[in-house]
């Protein structure tokens, strides 16, 4: 179980509902039910995802007397089925996207519903939600392979795999309205949130209000939330969801009837930017260092501390980070600053995209749809991609940074026996490699700052040259920036992140990188296509056979030694070309277990 | 003043233009400015422009080249530039088979500000062989070092023995081999195989405190491949026989390898600046940025609930120490014990740790000679131990009894128990049976020794002691023995440790207590020297 959450660490009681597979453990039924029993529980929540949304689970609890956290049954049931939804938001007068109001039988008659609405369309399950199950076809050939993916996929993520067909709205903007409702039948709504931002239909940027709204619109779709939640006599706080087209036509998508996580908006009546911080790769990961900022209008919405796992079976997310200010560009400048300070270590994390996002002239000037991602990186994101002038900044930086170094590991506490030879030095002519460049970079020492050469120019480098610390300010010619030093050798190799993006660097004397022309290239040794056994033992898993696809961190096989259980992973991505081993073999140390191609 | 001869010294290949004159009877020649150039520009050229260009062909620097990046700038004194080699049969006299220096370049220079002697073998002069001048030369920035109190670097390139001088040569590996065994546990003794080293001159590296490896281009062995080949039939490349990844990996002898010479160099310097120059000098202090009393929070999370599990031990180093910096030593070899030096609030520390990650960390043949050669040199050069401890117990079987586990495990047992520097333990799970005795315990004059609250302090594992205890027939028992023993209650209740502390709090507390024991003496009985189980 996961001890080291943070609200299981402030619960008076804690129970462990099953093991680490959520079907096993937040989406097993029974098991839960029978906590319930054994605690005497008088009410549930369901968490944010899970069950929190299951008709019958709700069902399960009102048998018992237990009271659930959140909407009632009929709610849940009603806007948790995407069909019925549908049918409910029509009758209750709400804009809906063009489409079959019906479960779809088979890959044919997929075929003929998408031909009468008309490509594109989007093949979605019913029971789905956050973009799981979900597929875009352009042609009859795309809705037969959707229809096969997306049944398949809502069978094993829901349990249920009715799937529906929709008109599928391009260049579409995702914006949704926050609705309270109570007991007796009142209802209202709040302002909206846009949510376009999204990367594979799983919201990366959200932000309150929508640059794109006009009032009138914004109160046709809070009227039309309000409607929905009345005619399904919703009695909680929820989302109702809406694409809106580029000419401000909106439609109904779906209500999320969860207590909902982004409640932020509820309290703060400013511009607002929410970035969802995830973790890449959650193969096991493990937080090692994570430093929370503290600021004012900056908040952190976090279950993850420092030595969390970030486990393969839940949600990758780290953290919501929240910024605001009286206007936009004010939230906007305090995100970009909030990500610069954000120290993330021990897991790959989406920190740089997001930075580079914000910063975005189509970002910064409202022209954004959940398309933004593929059409800004068709390519995929590969980090910042930096100017002239902010490569001399980096340089500057980065060689400032290896000069405080070098002082640095001159300086000894205490009389020696033998008298340290104090250096005079005050210039030091070095050579950077960044990227495909070799720079060279002058640097002297001029009181407590730096005064650097780089392409012909003078750059002014001043900080407090603090090298324990993972956040560095330094102010390059009054251009104050928030860097991190990720790592560095003794060979001169460091990594930093500046703007977002993490850059390698090998700072080397000038001395050093004229004779480095005589070192020998090395091919890499490629140690990462075969995994040996580390030590004798019993092997107690396999998890892969030829041919199938591994990626890097993946489990391969499981080695007990001395009553310990080793998980050996695969150090690269690739097809697995031979296994030499079985559950049960004997192995010893070195031995060859498997090969990757 | 009278012109009177020629200059003694000059020969056909060097022509002197001397001046000598008469005065009272002596005759004094006085080389001019010219003459001593010209002996310092060919010295400086060693084996001459086209032997260089072979040397950088094959991946190597020159031995000058070397110094300049090991040491700081224009700290080099050399000493010797003039000896050159006395050997005069097989034509070994004529003047194109001297060279001013011989195939050594020796002196002193600074790393970071601080003393160091070092030599550096010249591959591009008879192929680094060692003459009896060249030995000689050695022997005298040896001695100086000794007198001084400052460590000694040898930058090892040498294709062996000067086999035209034959004993003469011998001789002088013998000279340096005394030395070597005579500053040990005096000076710090750190060799860089940069090159071939083979036949005798292997013993020199072996019997310093340090050897390092440069990969692909630097050979250790008593006979290369072609005798191998003669000897015993067997068929092996140079890398397989004695390269760095043999000797890091398989067999020991090298401490840890690097890319190449610029790479190794750059390492060395970061390296000494762990080490004090010598056996009256504490540990150095460098000046710290990262707070002593930092929380690591993350600790207290890392060690598995499930016994079973794996975790890595570095993990934990990395976070307790300053920086998060580690100078791993012998990181390839018996991976199951980590050793290597840190620092803590700026002071050197050596830290050994049991890992758990390999062969669940458990005490065998090789990770004891790797952990008890470690604390030696620490303990010789006062560099405070911090000992890290999850381990199951030694690793049973035939390979090791037959190999001599009794032996070899005895060797750590006894670097630890000899052991006076400051002595910190720090128990995060297991430490069972003999294994936790050995691991630093408080028994063998640990100053602090703290455990975790997920300590477990036992003969052995509950399974185990269970079946021992009741042959199995009891249903209950091995609940009642977790219960009794898997918890570090046995252990603190008898005062075995100091205290059960939260694992976030391992380097403020590690901090406080360097800094009391800093001025820590104890002594061990009168003895010529104690007698370690070799």
């Amino acid at each position: 179980c996961n001890k080291i959450i943070v609200h299981v660490k402030m619960a008076d009681e804690a129970v462990c509902v099953g093991p680490a597979p959520t079907s096993k453990s937040y989406l097993n039924m029974d098991a839960i039910m029978e906590v319930i029993r054994k605690t005497r529980a008088q009410a549930v929540h369901p968490g944010y995802g899970f069950l929190s949304e299951n008709k019958e689970f709700a069902r399960r609890l009102a048998s018992e007397g237990v009271t659930f956290i959140g909407p009632d049954t009929h709610a849940i049931q009603a806007m948790g089925d995407k069909i019925e939804s549908k049918l409910l938001a029509k009758n209750a007068k709400v804009n809906t996207i063009p489409g079959f109001d019906g479960v779809v039988k088979d890959a044919d008659e997929a075929v003929r519903i998408a031909r009468e609405i008309g490509y594109p369309v989007m093949i979605k399950a019913s029971a789905g939600g956050g973009g799981k199950g979900m597929r875009i076809a352009w042609d009859d050939e795309e809705t037969r392979e959707g229809f096969r993916f997306s049944s398949q996929e809502a069978a094993s993520s829901f349990g249920d795999d009715r799937l529906l067909i929709e008109k599928f709205i391009d260049n579409p903007r995702h914006i949704e309205i926050q609705v309270l409702a109570d007991k007796h039948g009142n209802a209202l709504w709040l302002n909206e949130r846009e949510c376009s931002i999204q990367r594979r239909n799983q919201k990366v940027v959200e932000e309150a209000p929508s640059t794109f709204l006009d009032p009138e619109t914004r109160r046709a779709m809070g009227e039309q939330a309000v409607a929905l939640a009345k005619a399904v006599k919703y009695s909680s706080a929820g989302t109702v969801e809406f694409l809106v087209d580029s000419s401000k036509n909106f439609y109904f998508l779906e209500m999320n009837t969860r207590l909902q996580v982004r409640k932020t908006t509820l309290q703060i009546q400013e511009n607002l930017l929410t970035e969802k911080i995830y973790s890449h790769k959650p193969s096991y990961a493990r937080l090692c260092s994570s430093e929370p900022l503290h600021s004012t209008q900056v908040r952190v919405d976090s279950g993850i501390q420092q030595g969390s796992d970030i486990s393969i079976y839940y949600d990758p997310m780290i953290s919501k980070l929240i910024t605001y200010g009286s206007n936009r560009a004010e939230a906007l400048k305090r995100m970009e600053e909030a990500l610069d300070n954000y120290v993330i270590r021990g897991v790959a994390h989406n920190i740089s995209l997001l930075r580079e996002v914000i910063v975005h002239p189509r970002f910064v000037q409202g022209d954004i749809s959940t398309k933004f991602l593929p059409e800004v990186y068709p390519d995929g994101f590969k980090g910042h991609k930096l100017t002239d002038h902010e490569r001399r900044q980096l340089l500057a930086t980065a060689a400032s940074l290896y000069v405080a170094e070098q002082l640095r590991s001159q300086r000894f506490l205490g009389t020696p026996r033998i008298p340290i030879a104090k250096s005079k030095r005050s210039s030091w002519e070095l050579s950077v490699h960044l990227g495909d460049g070799i720079y060279p970079v002058a640097v002297s020492k001029d009181g407590s700052s730096f005064s650097v050469e780089v392409d012909g120019m003078k750059l002014n480098v001043t900080s407090e040259w603090n090298l324990a610390s993972p956040l560095l300010s330094v102010t390059i010619d009054g251009t104050q920036r928030t860097i991190q030093r990720i790592s560095r050798n003794a060979s001169g190799e460091t990594s930093i992140q500046f703007l977002g993006t993490v850059y390698k660097l090998q700072i080397l004397t000038k001395v050093a990188a004229e004779l480095s022309k005589y070192m020998p290239e090395k091919a890499a040794e490629d140690t990462s296509s075969i995994l040996r056994s580390p030590m004798p033992g019993t092997v107690v898993a396999v998890s892969v056979k030829p041919g199938d696809m591994v990626s890097e961190g993946q489990e391969i096989c499981v080695i007990e030694a001395m009553k310990m259980q080793n998980s050996m992973i695969a150090a690269k991505t690739g097809k697995v070309k031979a296994v030499h081993c079985k559950a049960g073999d004997t192995v010893g140390e070195e031995d060859l277990l498997v090969e990757l191609e | 003043l009278q012109l009177s001869r020629e200059c003694p010294f000059a020969s056909a290949g060097s022509p002197c233009h001397a001046l000598v004159f008469q005065d009272g009877g002596f005759l004094k020649t006085l080389c001019s400015q010219n003459r001593i150039e010209e002996k310092r520009r060919a010295a400086l050229l060693g084996g001459g422009q086209a032997r260089i260009d072979a040397q950088h062909k094959r991946g190597k620097l020159t031995a000058r080249e070397r110094i300049l990046l090991l040491l700081d700038p224009d700290s080099f004194d050399e000493y010797d530039m003039f000896v050159e080699h006395r050997c005069t049969d097989f034509g070994m006299d004529s003047s194109k088979n001297k060279y001013p220096g011989d195939s050594v370049v020796t002196g002193r220079g600074r790393i970071n500000g601080r003393l160091a002697y070092v030599f550096s073998q010249d591959f591009t002069v008879f192929g680094g062989s060692l003459s009896g001048a060249h030995a000689q030369k050695i022997c005298k920035i040896m001695d100086q070092a000794a007198m001084v109190g400052a460590p000694v670097i040898g930058l090892n390139d040498s294709g062996g023995a000067r086999i035209q001088e034959g004993v003469e040569s011998l001789a002088g590996y013998a000279d340096i081999f005394l030395r070597n065994v005579l500053c040990s546990g005096v000076i710090p003794q750190i060799s860089l195989i940069m090159g071939p080293c083979a036949g005798g001159a292997v013993y020199s590296p072996a019997l310093t405190d340090f050897t390092f490896m440069v990969k692909d281009t630097s050979y250790l062995f008593i006979t290369g491949p072609d005798v191998v080949k003669s000897v015993t039939n067997e068929d092996v490349t140079q890398e397989q026989l004695g390269g760095a990844k043999t000797h890091t990996a398989v067999s020991g002898v090298a401490h840890r390898a690097f890319e190449n010479d610029i790479d190794a160099l750059l390492n060395l310097r970061e390296f000494f600046n762990y080490l004090p120059l010598s056996n009256r000098d504490p540990a150095p202090v460098c000046e710290c940025h990262d707070p002593s009393d930092r929380p690591v929070p993350e600790l207290d999370t890392i060690v598995p609930s499930e016994s079973a599990k794996a975790y890595d031990m570095l993990d934990i180093i990395h976070s307790i120490v300053d920086e998060r910096e580690f100078f791993e030593i012998m990181p390839s070899y018996a991976r199951n014990i980590v050793v290597g030096f840190a620092r803590m609030n700026g002071r050197t520390v050596g830290i050994v740790g049991n890992q758990p990650k390999v062969a669940s960390g458990c005490l065998d043949i090789n990770s004891s000679v790797k952990g008890a050669r470690f604390v030696r040199f620490c303990d010789a050069f006062n560099i405070p131990l911090i000992t890290f401890v999850d381990v199951p117990g030694f690793l049973p079987g035939t390979a090791q009894e037959y190999g001599g586990i009794i032996r070899h495990g005895a060797k750590l047992l006894f670097a630890f128990a000899e052991a006076t520097v400051p002595k910190i333990t720090v128990i995060t799970r297991k430490a069972y049976g003999g294994a936790y005795d050995v691991m630093s315990s408080k028994h063998l004059r640990g100053d602090v020794n703290y455990a975790w609250p997920t300590a477990e302090v036992a003969v052995m594992g509950a399974k185990g002691a269970v079946q021992i205890i009741f042959r199995g027939k009891e249903a209950n028992a091995e609940e009642e023995y977790v219960d009794k023993f898997a918890n570090p209650f046995p252990a603190a209740i008898r005062g075995f440790v100091d205290d059960i502390i939260q694992p976030s709090t391992t380097r403020t507390r590690i901090c406080h207590d360097l800094d009391v024991l800093a001025s820590k003496s104890q002594s061990s009985p009168w003895k010529k020297h104690a007698n370690i189980p070799l």
